[in-house]
């Protein structure tokens, strides 16, 4: 390998960058390959080195950069709603002898700093899908290591339900992101090994600071992998536990996959727009509004409606459509900082989608759907962009929607009407549903709503209390469901200047803040990745030892040693 | 709407009142609580009506229309200077763009904040001169006091309607809030210390007018050349009105003066208390504390605070556009006053943070005027006598000077000295209750107290025996 010339802090993913998009299909995939057999789906990374999504690293060694994992998520997607049949999904190598090298290297090492903090936040969510297919989907994973496993590669591999590690006297599972790059594996590895797979702390400090790793029958004893294979029964063995892993799955028999049609999306400088969704990008307020339409239909009668609307459903399509411009936004606008909610349409049929979808959770196209809208509410929670909720006359923050406004940092919902504009309108209204009430937890594991109201079980009871009421401003002030509830005199004044204040703060200063507020109460293995794990690493990615021209990162692969400032901070 | 129709007659402006619905609801609930806040707060002379002069527009007639009237139904008003359509912002960061109509976000906080303490200083005084009324030296005095009074009242006005106008919600609360704060109250006292102080006396009064509304005087000035345009045109206004109240205490002292002078003169001694008089060192000494006091309400000799408001755009300097220099400073420096290992002396520092001392040295120079202006009238008499300013190391409580004791010639002195010494720089409590027993009002028309001498012309070409007002 010849060294990385790279002194200046790169710009290789930069705006010059072609923007980045987000909507793959199986048939175009470069990485990955999908084989099915029945209830066993494997999933099978492979790796092409000259396939980076911008130039100027190899993915080598099954490495990873966005692209691949951008062709991961689509998979995992796909298998939950166009693949009911599937009940394990075997994750394995289309390489000989390596399972996956993690993160492509010179890839991170050539990378500014947001390009990956984006890119770890991405593979991160990615990740905790996976185990949501397992915990929620009846999509076992199982992690068949065919190789070495390191850094990134053994992360995968832990957010699978089950490791098998080949036991070729070579192959091992390792983090050594620590020992060769001075950084932290920052795909939950840290995280998980303790608090997933129970490793004794002493051994997991030993384990991730040797870089070769360990394998064989002490990976197993120290809990690292759940089972060694020897070669020659490689095969038949992960067959046998995918079988086995299958047979516990709630996935239904004789189902029929919905088919995830691309989306209808138009992408222009200073707009996105969708069926159901509209994103306006502002440049000079550093703003982008994203306005979400609610159903223009009435809810559809009953559960088979809903199979043969397929991906055109609405709770579905809007959730795809909303997953998509947040992925985009967040990867592609950097500077605009604010992201304004706003919805639109009849508030009624949101709920009464919301109903159909609740009264049916024993269906799995409906458990898909409702666990995908939570997933992507979870996206908005861990997107470091200031949420701003405007909720006017038109609107229909209700149930599922209400939960955007209950992800916002602030709300406000207008007193009354617009008296100039629209003196007969509705007034703006909000809905608590029972959507709202336990389906879409958040990454701690409470409801929008416990969230918000945490520590104050009485205020959360008085607003739980008024489910299915059309709350008016007042109301939902008193309440605390909504920040502030100016009146049409005020509200331009006030939604401008409290746009244009946050756009003046410190970016830096307002996602950890953000960060920190959002998520209150008890830790669990997702707030742990997305707060303790993500902030340490992005400091230490930011931190000379890391990324300094001496600093571990850029001196990897380069035969020089990388010169540490040695004072403990 | 009927209640829309008489806002141009009850409450005369030139910001379009009457068709701006956020700024009449505002109004609406804050009026009435102004008005209660005047029956409470404000002049405790009961009056049927006095001679005053009322603001209906900024025209040269407009703004000077005199008759009598209760001053309860002031028509306090709400003007700004006309608007010039092409001005751009002098100074800072954003000098050469045009100046803002709207309150930016990005600096509603620190704007906001300029106003509030502007527009606290402004009942304040009114109420710190609440009880003056009862001790006038004449119906003219007593006149000039209230014309004062309420033209503070409409001040407060002013910077109401900026806060309702442009600052939301949160303007609506700051603004009630200018009503609740009391000067010298314990649980709620005013924001600046010196607005805290009971205006005593007459002659504390016209020290007052003279000394701490040229402050006023000066902090206007430089909101006068905010990028904020409306608080630019609201500031410029108001400059006009300020002018008047120094005029009375120019007038006021010039008064006080010369009738030391005459009685001296007369009686061929320096001490004319015992004539019903103000001997001249009690006057210096009530100089000495109001000037002083005076110079501490412009701050530190260095400010970040004023600095960041420079760049940002929002506050400039006296005179602004008189300055020959770059007009954003971010290269210069500038000497400010600064004790040096002990020693009065000066250090540099750059010209941005100093901006405090640039304008304190401003005001410095314009309050020697009115030394000259009395030493004239001693001189005019014959005296050899003269009044000074005290050196700017006297007497502070803020800035460099505060950690030290100095002289009015501003030798430094031990803690021990200035105690010992201090009674004949400032008004002991002695020459305090002399000044107060002079306090006799003279309610008769053509009549004045002892211890002044009367205006030589009066009000708006009325002599001074004009009945200016009546008492109830």
């Amino acid at each position: 390998m010849t060294g990385l010339a790279v002194e200046e802090e790169p710009s290789a993913p930069s705006a010059e960058s072609p923007r980045v998009e987000f909507q793959v299909e199986p048939t175009s995939y470069q990485h990955w390959r999908l084989d099915f057999d029945g209830p066993i789906a494997t999933l099978t990374m492979d790796v092409d080195e000259q396939g980076g999504l911008v130039p100027g690293y190899e993915l080598k060694l099954n490495s990873y950069d966005l692209g691949v994992d951008i062709e991961l998520y689509d998979a995992v997607q796909r298998l939950r709603f166009e693949h009911p049949e599937v009940r394990t999904v075997v994750l394995t190598s289309g390489k000989d002898k390596i399972f996956c090298a993690g993160a492509n290297i010179r890839m991170l090492a050539g990378s500014p700093h947001p390009w990956k903090v984006n890119f770890c936040k991405f593979t991160n969510e990615t990740r905790n899908g996976i185990e949501d297919a397992t915990a929620n989907s009846g999509q076992t994973y199982l992690a068949a290591l065919n190789g070495t496993a390191s850094g990134g590669g053994y992360e995968l591999a832990l957010a699978c339900e089950h490791i098998m590690l080949i036991d070729d006297r070579s192959s091992a599972v390792s983090l050594p992101e620590l020992p060769l790059l001075g950084v932290l594996p920052g795909t939950g590895g840290l995280t998980r090994v303790v608090d997933k797979r129970f490793v004794r702390r002493d051994r997991a400090d030993y384990f991730a600071t040797k870089s070769e790793g360990v394998g064989g029958k002490k990976a197993v004893d120290w809990k690292l992998v759940d089972e060694v294979v020897p070669r020659q029964k490689w095969a038949d063995t992960v067959a046998e536990r995918a079988a086995e892993l299958s047979q516990n799955s709630t996935r239904p028999d004789d189902a029929h996959g919905i088919t995830l049609a691309p989306l209808t999306k138009d992408r222009a400088d200073d707009a996105i727009t969708y069926d159901h969704l509209r994103v306006t990008l502002d440049r000079a307020t550093r703003t982008a509004e994203i306005t979400i339409a609610g159903p223009q239909a009435d809810a559809p009668a009953d559960v088979a409606a809903i199979h043969k609307q397929g991906a055109a459903f609405w709770p579905l399509a809007v959730t795809r459509e909303l997953d998509d411009a947040i992925l985009d936004l967040r990867t592609n606008e950097l500077e605009l900082g604010t992201w304004v909610l706003r919805t639109t349409g009849d508030a009624a049929r949101v709920i009464a989608h919301d109903d159909l979808l609740l009264a049916n959770d024993d269906d799995w196209l409906v458990n898909e759907i409702v666990h995908y809208l939570k997933r992507t509410l979870k996206r908005l929670d861990v997107t470091s962009r200031s949420l701003i909720a405007l909720i006017d006359p038109g609107s229909c923050f209700a149930g599922s929607l209400l939960e955007l406004a209950l992800a916002a940092d602030r709300s406000f919902q207008l007193f009354g009407v617009f008296e100039d504009v629209a003196p007969d309108a509705e007034p703006a209204a909000i809905t608590v549903g029972a959507m709202n009430l336990g389906p879409l937890p958040m990454g701690n594991g409470l409801t929008r709503l416990q969230t918000r109201y945490y520590g104050d079980d009485a205020a959360r009871e008085a607003a739980e209390a008024r489910v299915g009421d059309a709350l008016l401003a007042e109301d939902a002030e008193q309440l605390g469901l909504v920040t502030f509830a100016p009146d049409d005199i005020d509200w331009d004044e006030e939604v401008r200047i409290t746009v244009e204040e946050r756009g003046s703060f410190s970016p830096d200063a307002l996602t950890g803040l953000e960060a920190n507020y959002r998520f209150v109460g008890p830790e669990t293995m997702e707030t742990k990745i997305f707060g303790r794990l993500t902030a340490w690493q992005n400091w230490i990615f930011y931190r000379p030892n890391a990324s300094g021209p001496a600093g571990a990162l850029r001196k990897f692969g380069t035969g020089q040693r990388a010169d540490f400032d040695r004072k403990r901070v | 709407m009927t209640a829309t129709a008489d806002y141009s007659e009850k409450i005369p402006n030139n910001v379009d009142l009457h068709e701006d619905r956020r700024l009449q609801r505002a109004l609406e609930s804050w009026q009435p609580n102004f008005l209660n806040w005047w029956e409470s707060m404000g002049p405790t002379l009961p009056t049927e009506d006095v001679y005053l002069r009322t603001a209906v527009n900024v025209g040269r007639e407009g703004w000077a229309n005199f008759g009598h009237v209760a001053m309860r139904d002031y028509r306090w008003g709400i003007f700004l200077a006309e608007r010039d359509q092409e001005r751009q912002i002098g100074f800072g960061e954003h000098k050469g763009e045009p100046a803002w109509q709207k309150v930016p976000g990005e600096y509603r906080a620190d704007l906001q904040r300029l106003i509030v303490i502007q527009g606290d200083t402004e009942p304040a005084s009114v109420e710190q001169q609440r009880n003056l009324g009862a001790t006038a030296p004449s119906l003219y005095d007593l006149r000039n006091l209230f014309q004062v009074n309420v033209e503070e009242g409409r001040h407060l006005w002013a910077m109401v309607y900026l806060l309702h106008a442009y600052f939301g919600r949160e303007g609506r609360e700051e603004a009630e809030e200018l009503l609740h704060r009391n000067s010298g109250s314990d649980d709620a006292p005013r924001i600046l210390g010196a607005f805290n102080e009971e205006t005593p006396d007459w002659l504390s009064f016209f020290m007052f007018t003279y000394f701490t509304d040229r402050d006023g005087k000066y902090q206007l000035g430089t909101l006068k050349e905010s990028a904020f345009d409306p608080l630019s045109r609201t500031c410029e206004f108001m400059l006009k009105e300020e002018a008047h109240h120094m005029m009375v205490g120019t007038t006021g002292i010039d008064r006080v003066v010369e009738r030391t002078a005459q009685l001296m003169i007369e009686n061929e001694q320096d001490d004319v208390s015992q004539f019903g008089a103000i001997s001249l060192d009690v006057i210096q000494k009530y100089l000495n504390f109001h000037y002083s006091v005076s110079l501490d309400l412009f701050g530190g000799e260095t400010s970040t605070n004023v600095a960041n408001y420079y760049t940002a755009g929002l506050k400039g300097r006296w005179m602004e556009d008189r300055r020959k220099d770059d007009h954003r400073l971010s290269d210069d420096a500038m000497l400010v006053d600064a004790v040096l290992e002990g020693e009065i002396g000066q250090t540099e520092v750059s010209a941005l943070v100093g901006l405090n001392t640039d304008l304190r040295r401003a005001y410095i120079s314009d309050c020697e005027g009115g030394v000259k202006r009395w030493n004239k009238i001693l001189d005019d008499a014959g005296l050899p006598q003269r009044l000074n300013l005290p050196s700017i190391a006297f007497n502070r409580k803020v800035g460099a000077f505060a950690a030290i004791e100095a002289s009015p010639d501003g030798q430094q002195l031990s803690a021990d000295e200035w105690t010992k010494k201090q009674g004949d720089w400032l008004p002991t409590d002695v020459d305090k209750t002399h000044v107060h027993s002079l306090m006799h009002p003279v309610y008769e028309r053509g009549k004045i107290a002892s211890w002044i001498a009367p205006p030589r012309n009066g009000i708006n070409n009325q002599p001074f025996d004009y009945d200016y007002v009546h008492l109830s």
